[in-house]
């Protein structure tokens, strides 16, 4: 029984850590990390469409002042511009799969 | 979060995929075995056989070959058809002079007439693919008058215009025998068979696999033939479309930013895809749904 | 000016197939542009096909239509080498109208 009251209380803890409210630091820093990915993806010269719209919505929520918001908008816009990063490199070799021989 | 969680796995998959096709895959052929000529043979063989019931010259008809009700209505709305506007006003733009005195005719061989079936051509000086349009602009600023939007107004009536005068010509993309035209050529067919876009769909994942089927409520049209009835009056545009415009559009339609008008990328791809369709009849300007 | 009334009309036996393509904006008002501004409205209300002093054909357009229509009918009657006159009026009150032979 103590065992699962520590289990818990450890477990109550970390997830409120997780609730914990983001900071304008936390923005930027994530905000910075998903504008180089889709900078990276741009030099690569493949960008999502979705990637730019993350990004816009990540800006808009920061300037109301929800950084949670914000920082939210800005790992998905980092995922989506990372996922794109992923797809032109792969696509350099898949691409011969579709090809009519 | 949803879509984070969703790529990962997503992610993984491909990988796994990409490793299984390394471990089968034999050695990577060497660029210079690029065969442009058993390239267009096969994709034309593909199509044929696929619709068997089609003659060549049918492919330039898009999806009204497709779909015998379209086919139907299309061939009515031909005989009035939506581009009229767009081909006279390309008519009387293309007579009218420069500021300087010097005309269109004074760009292009054979005073522009009928020559709409040797573009794009690769040229050697530049070492670059050159487009119709693309040499439209170039006339333009070197007779000191401003360049037109790519994609659609004036660009579509004259390229309308060109299209016209070549009506029944069969496509003529000549390759030299160059490296870098190989290259470019190479270029093209790797753009149009490489996935894009946050949808991951390539112009083949449409055009080559499901020719004949729906993308909501429209009706694909092969690949094949599928530049010839350039400039189009699409009726999802209400109005005139040029080769840019199409091109840029798809890629924002699969969530994919697109490049800049007559960017290297689409200036090869318009390359291939001519070249694999040589032999079948310039039909433009054409009408789309 | 070039007329935007684009008409052809045949007849055979004693029916006339008329066809027209009329190069108009047809704007809904319900649309905005790059700005974010409606663009306003801008449509044909009553297009009119007349032969021998009657009309043949009346439409009462609205914005639903689309841009540059294009309209086809039949009717009884019409002989070769008569007119048929076709005029339309906007909702801004411009006109235009033009006849057409009979073919």
């Amino acid at each position: 029984m103590r065992n699962i009251l520590v289990a818990s209380v450890l477990l109550i803890a970390s997830a409120t850590s997780v609730f914990a409210a983001s900071s304008e630091a936390d923005f930027k820093a994530a905000y910075a990390a998903a504008e180089a990915a889709n900078r990276e993806a741009g030099s690569l010269r493949n960008q999502w469409t979705v990637t730019a719209a993350a990004l816009n919505a990540a800006k808009k929520a920061a300037e109301t002042g929800d950084f949670d918001k914000a920082v939210a908008a800005s790992n998905e816009a980092e995922a989506l511009a990372k996922a794109s990063i992923f797809q032109v490199k792969s696509e350099k070799t898949l691409w011969k799969d579709l090809e009519i021989r | 979060m949803k879509l984070r969680s969703a790529i990962y796995p997503l992610a993984s998959a491909a990988l796994t995929a990409a490793l299984l096709v390394f471990g089968t895959v034999p050695p990577t052929v060497a660029a210079d075995t690029v065969d442009p000529v058993a390239d267009a043979k096969a994709f034309k063989k593909f199509f044929t056989d696929k619709f068997p019931k089609l003659k060549l010259e049918d492919f330039v008809n898009g999806p009204y070959s497709m779909n015998e009700d379209l086919y139907r209505q299309w061939e009515e709305k031909e005989q009035f058809p939506p581009y009229e506007f767009s081909l006279e006003m390309g008519k009387e733009m293309f007579a009218k002079p420069f500021q300087n005195g010097k005309s269109y005719a004074d760009c292009f061989p054979n005073k522009g007439i009928g020559i709409r079936q040797n573009y794009p051509y690769f040229d050697e000086k530049e070492g670059k693919v050159v487009t119709l349009e693309l040499a439209l602009n170039r006339c333009r600023e070197a007779n000191g008058e401003p360049p037109f939007s790519y994609v659609k107004d004036e660009m579509a009536a004259l390229t309308a215009y060109m299209a016209f005068t070549s009506r029944g010509k069969p496509f003529d993309i000549k390759i030299p025998n160059d490296p870098r035209a190989l290259e470019a050529y190479q270029s093209g067919k790797e753009y149009f068979y490489t996935r894009r876009g946050q949808l991951n769909f390539s112009c083949a994942t449409c055009h080559v696999q499901s020719p004949g089927e729906r993308i909501r409520a429209e009706v694909l049209a092969p690949a094949l033939g599928i530049l010839n009835a350039m400039p189009i009056y699409r009726s999802e545009w209400s109005g005139m479309g040029t080769t840019s415009r199409r091109f840029t559009t798809c890629n924002s339609q699969i969530r994919g930013v697109p490049l800049s008008p007559q960017d290297d990328e689409y200036r090869n791809v318009e390359y291939y895809l001519s070249y694999v369709s040589n032999g079948l009849p310039i039909s433009g300007p054409g009408a789309r749904p | 000016m070039a007329s935007s009334i684009r008409v052809r009309a045949t007849s055979s036996g004693d029916t006339t197939e008329v066809q027209a393509l009329i190069q108009h904006p047809m704007d809904s008002g319900f649309v905005k542009d790059s700005k974010g501004e409606i663009v306003p409205p801008h449509f044909i209300q009553e297009l009119t096909f007349e032969y021998d002093g009657k009309n043949v054909f009346v439409a009462d357009w609205g914005g639903g239509i689309s841009k540059d229509p294009y309209v086809k009918f039949s009717f009884k009657g019409g002989k070769k080498g008569d007119d048929l006159k076709i005029s339309w009026v906007d909702n801004k009150g411009a006109t235009d109208t033009t006849t057409a032979k009979i073919q």
